[in-house]
Formats: C-alpha cells, sequence, structure tokens
C-alpha cells in the first residue's frame, strides 16, 4: 500500500522531494500548515533557505505539530536547510525545531563558489558510494549523546546522523537520481 | 564510512542548484545592508545587491551600472542569505569584479544599461552562477546556451505594473506546452524558428518544462501579483522597487512572500494583503515610449 510522506512545501525544493517520492511506492503531501500533517506516515525538510522556512514555519504555527509528530515516533528526515532547521544549535538566532541534539554551522563551506559534489560512504547504504550535492551546504560541528554518525567527508567533518527516526544529511539526494536514502526513509515511514 | 570520491565544484549541477533551492521564494532588490536586513527578517530567500532601484533608474536617467562593490560587501556581511548582484549585458569585466567578490548568483540585466548591444557574456566559462531575464522560450533557450543556471522573465522593471511580466510569463509557459506535442522534425524546425539550440529545445520538449528554474520578475508590486505570477506556472519571484518604493517595506515583505508560498489560497492572500500602506507609486505600461522600455534590451 502507498505510504503518504509529507514534504514541508513552504520554500525549497519540495517538488525535488516529490518527484523522488514518486518514483517510489509513496505518495507525496505537500505541508503548508498544520491540518496537512494529518495522516502522514513521515516528514521530509527540504533544501532552501532556512531563515525564509524557519520564519514561515513560526508564522502558521507548524513548530509543535512537527515536533509532537517526532514525539510520536514518525520519521522525520531534514536535507541542508532541513537538517539546519531540525538542530538545536547553530549559533544564531533563528526559528528552529530542536529535534536533533546537534550543533550546525550554516554556509560552512564558503559561498556559492565553492559549492560541490561528491561521493560519500553512508553507513547503513549499501550498494556502493552516494553521489551527494553540497549547495552552500551546512555541517555539523557536534553531536549530543544518542546521535548516530553517518557520514563523513575525507576530513572528517560530519555531513549525515542520525537519532532513532530523526534524520539530517548536510547534501541533497533530491538533486541526484540516487533513490536509496528515500527508499530508506519510506520502509522506515511505512513500518513506524 | 570515510568518503572516497574527488571533490567536483562549480558543475553545472551545483550552479543550477543553488536556485532549485530558491524555488516558491523571493528575491529582493536592495540598495542598502539596512535594506537586506529587513529583506532577510521578513523572509527573503535572497537579495539583490544593487546601486539604484529600477524605478529610481528609470527617474534619474543616466547610464545604470553595477553596484559600488563597497556596497555588495556591505550587503553580504549584513545577511546570511545568498546575495545576488547585477551586471550590463555583456559586460564580462563587471561579471568576473562581481565573481571575485563572491557573490553567490550574477544577474545579466536589461535593467543596467547595456555594455554590448551585440554579445551577451559567456556565462559557462564562469564559477558563478547566472540568471538571466527573457521575453519567451528562444530567448531564455539561447541565455541557457551561454551557461545561465536560472532564468527570469523580464517583465517591465520599475513600473509597479505587472502587465509585462503576465505576458512574458505567459508567452514562455505555453510555448513550453506547445514543444512537448512536436514530433522530431517540428523540434527541429521550431529550434531554428525561435533561434535557440536545437539540444535545448529537445530536452524542453521532453522535461515539459525549463531546464533551468524560471522566476517572474518586472513590474510585481502587490501580494496579489506575486501569487498570479506564481499561477501563471514561476518558480518564484523577483520583487525590485515593489518593496523599497511602498509605504511600509518590512510589512509588504512579508505580505510578498506568504503569497509566494500560498499563492493558492485566496483567503491567505487577502489577509495578508490588508492595511499593508501605500504601494509603490507605478507607470502603466502603456504610458512608457518604446525607447524607455527596457526588456526591449538584450536579445
Amino acid at each position: 500500500m502507498s505510504v503518504r510522506i509529507g514534504v514541508l512545501a513552504l520554500q525549497g525544493d519540495f517538488a525535488e522531494h516529490g518527484a523522488m517520492l514518486g518514483r517510489l511506492d509513496a505518495e507525496p503531501v505537500e505541508i503548508r500548515q498544520p491540518s496537512d500533517l494529518e495522516g502522514i506516515a513521515g516528514l521530509i525538510i527540504p533544501g532552501g533557505e532556512s531563515t525564509t522556512i524557519g520564519k514561515l514555519m513560526e508564522r502558521y504555527a507548524l513548530r509543535g505539530p512537527i515536533q509532537a509528530l517526532a514525539e510520536a515516533g514518525k520519521p522525520i528526515w531534514g536535507t541542508c536547510a532541513g537538517l539546519i532547521l531540525m538542530a538545536r544549535d547553530v549559533g544564531r538566532c533563528q526559528p528552529l525545531l530542536n529535534l536533533l541534539d546537534i550543533t550546525v554551522e550554516r554556509n560552512a563551506f564558503g559561498r556559492q563558489t565553492d559549492s560541490f559534489e561528491t561521493d560519500l560512504e553512508i553507513e547503513g547504504i549499501s550498494g556502493g558510494p552516494f553521489h551527494a550535492v553540497f549547495i552552500r551546504a551546512p555541517v555539523v560541528r557536534a553531536v549530543g549523546p544518542g546521535v548516530q554518525v553517518l557520514s563523513r567527508l575525507d576530513d572528517g567533518t560530519i555531513v549525515a546522523v542520525r537519532h532513532g527516526r530523526l534524520f539530517g544529511t548536510s547534501f541533497h539526494p533530491e538533486l541526484t537520481g540516487d533513490t536509496r536514502l528515500h527508499a530508506g526513509f519510506v520502509e522506515m515511514a511505512r513500518h513506524a | 564510512m570515510s568518503s572516497n570520491g574527488a571533490v567536483s565544484k562549480n558543475t553545472e549541477t551545483v550552479k543550477r542548484g543553488l536556485a532549485q533551492m530558491l524555488k516558491g521564494g523571493v528575491i529582493m532588490d536592495v540598495v542598502t545592508a539596512e535594506q537586506a536586513s529587513i529583506a532577510e527578517e521578513a523572509g527573503a530567500a535572497a537579495v539583490m545587491a544593487l546601486e539604484r532601484v529600477p524605478a529610481d533608474i528609470r527617474a534619474d536617467g543616466g547610464v545604470a551600472r553595477m553596484a559600488d562593490p563597497e556596497k555588495i560587501l556591505e550587503i553580504q556581511a549584513a545577511v546570511t542569505i545568498p546575495v545576488m548582484a547585477k551586471c550590463r549585458i555583456g559586460h564580462f569585466v563587471e561579471a568576473e569584479v562581481l565573481q571575485s567578490l563572491g557573490v553567490d548568483y550574477i544577474d545579466e540585466s536589461e535593467v543596467l544599461t547595456p555594455a554590448d548591444e551585440e554579445h551577451h557574456v559567456a556565462k559557462s566559462g564562469f564559477d558563478v552562477p547566472f540568471v538571466c531575464g527573457c521575453r519567451n522560450l528562444g530567448e531564455a533557450l539561447r541565455r541557457i546556451g551561454e551557461g545561465a543556471a536560472m532564468v527570469r522573465t523580464k517583465g517591465e522593471a520599475g513600473t509597479g505594473d505587472v502587465v509585462e511580466a503576465v505576458r512574458h510569463m505567459r508567452r514562455v509557459m505555453s510555448e513550453l506546452r506547445h514543444i512537448q506535442h512536436m514530433r522530431p522534425d517540428e523540434l527541429y524546425a521550431y529550434a531554428k524558428e525561435i533561434q535557440a539550440p536545437l539540444n535545448l529545445v529537445e530536452e524542453a520538449a521532453e522535461l515539459g518544462r525549463m531546464p533551468v528554474v524560471n522566476f517572474a520578475a518586472g513590474g510585481i508590486a502587490t501580494p496579489a501579483d506575486a501569487a498570479l505570477m506564481m499561477r501563471l506556472g514561476s518558480d518564484g519571484n523577483f520583487v525590485g522597487s515593489g518593496i523599497f518604493k511602498s509605504g511600509d517595506p518590512a510589512l509588504r515583505a512579508r505580505a510578498i512572500v506568504e503569497a509566494t508560498t500560498n499563492f493558492e489560497d485566496s483567503a491567505l492572500v487577502a489577509e495578508v494583503s490588508r492595511n499593508l500602506g501605500e504601494p509603490m507609486v507605478g507607470i502603466a505600461n502603456s504610458s512608457l515610449q518604446p525607447e524607455e522600455m527596457l526588456a526591449g534590451r538584450g536579445w
């Protein structure tokens, strides 16, 4: 049976996540207000501008309901801006969900001309390296107890984390043709 | 658990990718660091740093050029969202200067006075991505062929009159719908007719959309204007003079951001449109002389 996965659709590349879900046995649901969250099995917070998404999330009172979704054990996955929004601390004042006990540095590689692509080994993802696209990307500088590191760059920089059913990636799997991470997330949501 | 791949920078994927991250958002023209902070606080997805907003360029006349680098650096220091800046059409040295300042995107813009009446900047050779204006599909695909990683319909900047933005977006979307039903031999002939690279015409026909992100621009002044452009198929909105030439920029900026996100929710557009104060005064496009139209610059 097709599983309904919410994609926060306030700003950013939510359509790209929707297209990835459409290639799997999942039905993407665009989330703009709290009532849209009803009946979803998991939530993806897309790439975009974290300040824009955060302000709109606050404006439409989505923060509490998303935190409640996490407490109810539903999987949530943030990519890039989504990772920032899920963090506890990003070193500046902006609306956050505080779902992952991590410290994040925004724009950690510099400006757009420092954006890049590379291949990564990701814990739990078999079948060879995962092609990862980093765009004005954040990185995880510190993780709290219980947070598992899933992937690092060669220099040790943390770019993917997990805590239970909560996931964060610095990069954008939705910009590649590789559905492995989305497929794993959908399976987890189906059984959550 | 270590990565083993080489790092590639400045690829088409990362250039086009930043534009994908801006989708559903509003990019606001700003001329000072203070305005940039107001824009960011209102929820802008990016800011466009320039010396004068288009309405003032129109009013003041004279040659409009790239902004003072000092001003761009101040704006970059003031915000964490991407900072774009405009160079004159064909002025590849202004583009190199902007790249050296570390701007996140360059707009090769008809709003500034063109530096070259024959050649656009050869954009593929740059590390920084470019956005360019278009009035129709052929113009958009020519710019993408030169290396633009994002396009925007031109509209008519600095007027507060949305009619040209609507004309250009409708034209582009209609042409994209049209080519999806063409046979291969018709695509060859059509590429020639619209003077666009064949491979890009074929790509757009196959995708059923523009190969890169396409925003609307030029005359958007109200939340309803912003929602209208989204309803016509835009991926997001550039707002120039419409915000900082209005009575209450912070309030209007926030309202335009909300209308761009919730473009199908008329009740919400109504709610955010209440008591916004004075909109920018505006100039009806029908009152402009042909030589006063900026959209005719570039080809």
